[in-house]
C-alpha cells in the first residue's frame, strides 16, 4: 500500500490545478440541468458540493445534503465513455483521386484527466480496454487507445452508495484497487471535512508530491475511512447474484418472461446510453455534395434499436423481448464468454435511468426464481 | 496528407484503397468486381471474407468468391439489394474502392483432407463457397469425393453456371443443380436442394459438410445430413451473416447468441450454431 | 420386359418396399409390370384417369401443372427410387398434374384397381402401404413448402 496522505479541500483543489498545469483537460462532475453529469472543471468550486442523489428504479433527484461534502453522491447520466468512446467519432476522412485515397490528417485526440471516477467507472474502463484491446498489433480504435494511455485518473472510493448500486456484487467497488493514478476517499473527522489521498502510479505519485507539503494521514482518519467503507460494503442498494447467472440466462432463452418484459419496456436505450460499458456502435457514412470527399463517423448505436439487427430488408430481433433477452444475457451471460468477465459493473445508471424503472438485478433474480410473468406495474418513486 | 494507394492502416477500421480492375454482371441483380489489392497480393482462405467500402456511402461485408491461390487479384461477388451494393454496382474499371480484412474463420480445408467434401449452396450463398471448390479442385488428391450441390430460384438465378457446367462434366467432381421453379425449357432438377442429397454417393462418417445459404436452407440442409444420412453436426459447416458493421468485434452488431460472427465465424461448425437457430431473435 | 423374377427383384430392392415381407411383394408383383418411357414423353397427364401408380427404377420424370398462359410450370422433378403419383388412391382418380420423362426413364407401374384391391384384402400390407405414401406425401409437402418460402434468398 502506498503511503495515505490527507488534506482539506484546499488540495483537492491544488490538485485539480496541477493536473490542468500538466496539460489535462480536467473532467470532473457538475450539476447540469438537474443532474450529475462530466464536463470540464477549473478548480474545487465547480464540483457539486454539498448536493447528493436519490436514485430508485426510475427516478433520480438531486438533493442539497446539508454539509460541505464534495462527492456526496454517486453516478449520474454520464460515464467515462462519453470522453474515451464519444457518441460520435470521426474514425476516417479522406479524398478520392484517380490515385487513390487521400487521408486527412486526424486531429491529436486530447489529454484528459478524469477527476472523481468512481471504483465501478474504473473497473468499466477496464472492461472497455478488453473490448478494444488488440490481438494483432494493429488497434481496433487507434483513438481510443492513445487516449486512454494518456488520461490521467483520479478515483474516489464510494463511502455512501446509492439507491441502486450493486457493485459489491460485481467486485468493482466500493474501493479502487486499481486502474487510478490517485485515488481520494472523502470522510468527516472531527467535524472537518478530509480528503485521504494516496497514489496507485508513478505518474500519481509524481503529482502528489508537487502538490507537497500534504500531511501524512493519521492511524485514527485511515481507520474511519477503512470503516465508512467497510459500511458501505456493506450498505448496498441492490445485490445481485451471479452465482451460476450466466448458464442461468443462457437456458432460459425461450423463458415466455422475456416477452412480458417487452410489455413494460418502451425500446427507449437509455439503458444502453447511461452503461459505462455499452459499447455498441454503427457507422455513418457521408459524402461531400461533389463526391470527392467522403468522411466515416462511429457513433453509439443500441441492441434495443429495431435498426441495429436490420439485415436484407427486415429486423432479426423483431420483439422488444427479444432485444431486452440479448441486452441482459450479453451483460451477464455472454459477455463471458467473448471477453471472460461479465460487463456490468453494478453501477446501478441503466435502472436510474429507465423511464419505466426495469431493474437489471430484479429481472435476473425473477429468472433466477422461475417467475414466468412480470407482474410489476408499478414505476417506483419516493414515498 | 497522404496517397492512399501505399496503405496507411491507422488502425482497423481504416479502409485501403483497391483498384477495380473489371466489373461483370453475373445475374439480373448479382455482379462480380475484380479488385486488385495495393501492394500486389492479397493472402485468404477459402471462407473469408472482407468489408468493402463505397466511397462516401458505407461499408458491407462480402466473402471472397475467387480462389484463394490467385493473389494478384480478388473477386467480390456481391447482390444488389441497399445502397452500399447499388453503389458497388455502379462502379467502372479504374474506380476505386476501400477494403478492410480479410476477416474471419475459414472454411476447414485442412481439415477436410482426406474426406468427401459435401459442398452444398444456395442462392447466392454458393460466392463463399467458391474459393472452397477452387482449392479442392486444385488439390484435387487431397480430398476423396468432391460433390457440388447447388440450389436457386429459377434457371435464371444459377450464379456461375458456366462452371458449374463445367465440373459436372468433370469426372473426378460430382455437381447437381437444382431450381425451385421452371418451365418445360429447363431439363434440370426441380425441388430443394435438400431432395439432391439422396441422390449423391458419400461416406456420411468420412465426409465433411460445407453448406451456405440463407439460415432456413443450412438449417433445414444440416438437420438432413444429421437425420436422413447420420452425420455429426461437428462435420457440417455453416457460414452465418449479420449486418457487420466492423469485422473486428467492436461493434456489437453481429452477435449470435454469445458469437460475434465476424471473429468467431463467419464458418462455424453447426454444433457451435445449430441450438442458437431454434431461438428467435436471438 | 423383365421376368417374373428379376422384376421381384427389382422391386424388393426399392427403398420404398423395404422391409417388407416376401408374401407382401409378392402380392404387389402380382399387380406390376415394368415399362419404359421415351424422353420428352408423358408418363400420364394432368386430369387423366389416374389408373397406375409407379416407382421410378431410372431415369427422371418432371411433376408439371398446365398454367394456360405460362406453358407448363415444373413443380418438381422425381428421380430413381421415388414413388410417383398417388392420384390413384382416392376418388375421383385423377392426376393433379403431369408427369414428363426427362430421360428415357423405366417405371415399375402397378395397376390402380388391383392395388387397391389388394391393400383392401390384406389390411396389414394395406395399411402398411398408406404408411408408407403418407410418408411420401408428408415429405413431399415439406419439400413444396420450403420451395415456396425464399429458401435461397433469391428475392430482390
Amino acid at each position: 500500500m502506498s503511503e495515505m496522505f490527507v488534506s482539506g479541500q484546499s488540495g483537492i483543489g491544488r490538485l485539480i490545478q496541477a493536473l490542468a498545469e500538466r496539460g489535462h483537460r480536467v473532467i470532473g462532475p457538475i450539476v447540469r440541468n438537474e443532474a450529475l453529469v462530466y464536463d470540464e472543471i477549473g478548480g474545487v468550486e465547480d464540483l457539486p458540493r454539498g448536493w447528493t442523489d436519490l436514485q430508485e428504479p426510475g427516478r433520480y433527484r438531486l438533493e442539497q445534503r446539508g454539509d460541505e461534502k464534495l462527492f456526496g453522491y454517486v453516478v449520474g447520466p454520464h460515464s467515462w465513455k462519453q470522453y474515451l468512446n464519444p457518441p460520435e467519432t470521426v474514425l476516417w476522412s479522406g479524398t478520392i483521386s484517380p490515385e487513390g485515397f487521400m487521408t486527412d490528417p486526424m486531429p491529436e485526440p486530447p489529454k484528459y484527466a478524469f477527476f472523481g471516477v468512481r471504483p465501478c467507472e474504473l473497473a468499466a474502463m477496464q472492461v472497455l480496454d478488453t473490448v478494444y484491446g488488440s490481438d494483432n498489433g494493429t488497434p481496433a480504435m487507434a483513438g481510443r487507445s492513445a487516449q486512454r494511455e494518456q488520461t490521467f485518473i483520479v478515483a474516489v472510493n464510494c463511502v455512501e452508495p446509492g439507491g441502486n448500486c450493486f457493485c459489491v456484487s460485481m467486485d468493482t467497488g466500493p474501493t479502487a484497487n486499481s486502474g487510478y493514478d490517485i485515488s481520494i476517499t472523502e470522510i468527516v473527522h472531527h467535524g472537518n471535512m478530509r480528503y485521504l489521498i494516496e497514489s496507485g502510479t508513478d505518474a500519481g505519485a509524481e503529482v502528489l508530491a508537487e502538490l507537497a507539503p500534504l500531511e501524512n494521514a493519521s492511524d485514527d482518519e485511515v481507520q474511519t475511512r477503512d470503516g465508512l467503507l467497510a459500511e458501505a460494503a456493506a450498505s448496498m442498494g441492490k445485490t445481485l447474484d451471479t452465482e451460476d447467472l450466466a448458464d442461468l440466462l443462457k437456458g432460459n432463452a425461450l423463458n415466455p418472461r422475456w416477452e412480458s418484459i417487452a410489455d413494460r419496456c418502451l425500446a427507449c436505450a437509455n439503458c444502453t446510453l447511461v452503461c459505462p460499458t455499452c459499447f455498441c456502435n454503427t457507422v455513418d457514412d457521408n459524402l461531400s455534395l461533389d463526391g470527392t470527399h467522403a468522411t466515416r463517423t462511429r457513433k453509439w448505436d443500441s441492441c434495443f434499436t429495431l435498426g441495429f439487427s436490420y439485415m436484407h430488408g427486415r429486423p432479426m430481433r423483431e420483439s422488444v423481448g427479444a432485444r431486452y433477452r440479448q441486452w441482459i444475457t450479453h451483460k451477464l451471460a455472454t459477455w463471458i464468454d467473448q471477453f471472460g468477465e461479465m460487463g456490468c459493473v453494478g453501477c446501478g445508471r441503466c435502472i436510474t435511468w429507465c423511464p419505466v424503472g426495469i431493474d437489471i438485478t430484479a429481472e435476473a433474480e425473477a429468472i433466477r426464481r422461475g417467475d414466468l410473468r412480470d407482474t410489476q406495474v408499478r414505476i417506483g418513486g419516493f414515498a | 496528407m497522404e496517397t492512399l494507394t501505399e496503405p496507411v492502416v491507422i488502425d482497423q477500421m481504416t479502409p485501403t484503397p483497391f483498384r477495380v480492375r473489371s466489373a461483370r454482371e453475373e445475374l439480373s441483380h448479382t455482379f462480380t468486381l475484380e479488385l486488385e489489392p495495393p501492394n500486389g497480393d492479397f493472402v485468404f482462405k477459402p471462407g473469408q471474407f472482407v468489408m468493402i467500402y463505397a466511397f462516401g456511402i458505407g461499408e458491407v461485408p462480402i466473402s471472397i468468391s475467387s480462389s484463394p491461390a490467385r493473389e494478384a487479384t480478388i473477386l467480390l461477388t456481391i447482390r444488389r439489394t441497399g445502397a452500399v451494393t447499388h453503389a458497388l454496382g455502379r462502379l467502372k474499371p479504374g474506380d476505386f474502392v476501400g477494403i478492410r480484412g480479410p476477416y474471419g474463420t475459414p472454411w476447414p480445408m485442412e481439415e477436410a483432407e482426406g474426406r468427401d467434401l459435401l459442398i452444398i449452396g444456395g442462392g447466392i450463398g454458393l460466392a463463399p463457397l467458391r474459393p472452397a471448390i477452387y482449392h479442392a479442385m486444385e488439390n484435387r488428391d487431397k480430398y476423396e469425393r468432391v460433390i457440388v450441390l447447388y440450389g436457386t430460384r429459377t434457371p435464371d438465378d444459377i450464379l456461375f453456371q458456366a462452371q458449374l457446367e463445367r465440373f459436372s462434366a468433370r469426372t473426378d467432381v460430382t455437381s447437381l443443380v437444382t431450381v425451385d421453379a421452371a418451365d418445360r425449357g429447363w431439363r434440370g432438377s426441380v425441388g430443394v436442394v435438400t431432395r439432391l442429397i439422396g441422390r449423391v454417393g458419400f461416406e456420411p462418417a468420412n465426409t465433411t459438410a460445407m453448406v451456405c445459404g440463407p439460415e432456413i436452407m443450412m438449417t433445414v440442409t444440416a438437420e438432413r445430413l444429421m437425420e436422413g444420412h447420420s452425420m455429426a453436426p461437428e462435420n457440417i459447416y455453416v457460414t452465418m451473416e449479420r449486418n457487420m458493421k466492423c469485422g473486428i468485434g467492436v461493434c456489437g452488431h453481429c452477435q449470435f447468441g454469445p458469437k460475434f460472427i465476424c471473429t468467431d465465424g463467419a464458418v462455424f461448425p453447426y454444433t457451435e450454431v445449430g441450438e442458437l437457430f431454434d431461438i428467435k431473435g436471438v | 420386359m423383365m421376368t417374373e423374377e428379376t422384376l421381384t427383384k427389382t422391386v424388393a430392392e426399392q427403398s420404398f418396399f423395404s422391409g417388407l415381407r416376401d408374401d407382401q411383394i409378392e402380392q404387389l408383383v402380382a399387380v406390376a409390370t415394368e415399362i419404359m418411357v421415351p424422353a420428352g414423353k408423358p408418363v400420364f397427364e394432368e386430369g387423366g384417369f389416374a389408373d397406375s401408380a409407379y416407382v421410378i427404377i431410372a431415369g427422371r420424370v418432371a411433376l408439371e401443372l398446365d398454367i394456360s398462359h405460362r406453358a407448363h410450370h415444373i413443380v418438381q422433378t422425381l428421380h430413381e427410387g421415388e414413388v410417383l403419383g398417388w392420384g390413384w388412391l382416392f376418388p375421383p382418380y385423377r392426376w393433379s398434374f403431369s408427369a414428363l420423362a426427362l430421360d428415357e426413364t423405366r417405371l415399375i407401374r402397378f395397376d390402380a384397381e388391383q392395388l387397391r384391391a389388394t391393400h383392401e384384402g390384406d389390411c396389414e400390407l394395406g395399411y402398411e402401404m398408406m404408411k408408407r405414401f403418407a410418408r411420401v406425401m408428408t415429405s413431399r409437402l415439406a419439400a413444396t413448402r420450403l420451395q415456396l418460402v425464399d429458401f435461397y434468398g433469391n428475392t430482390h
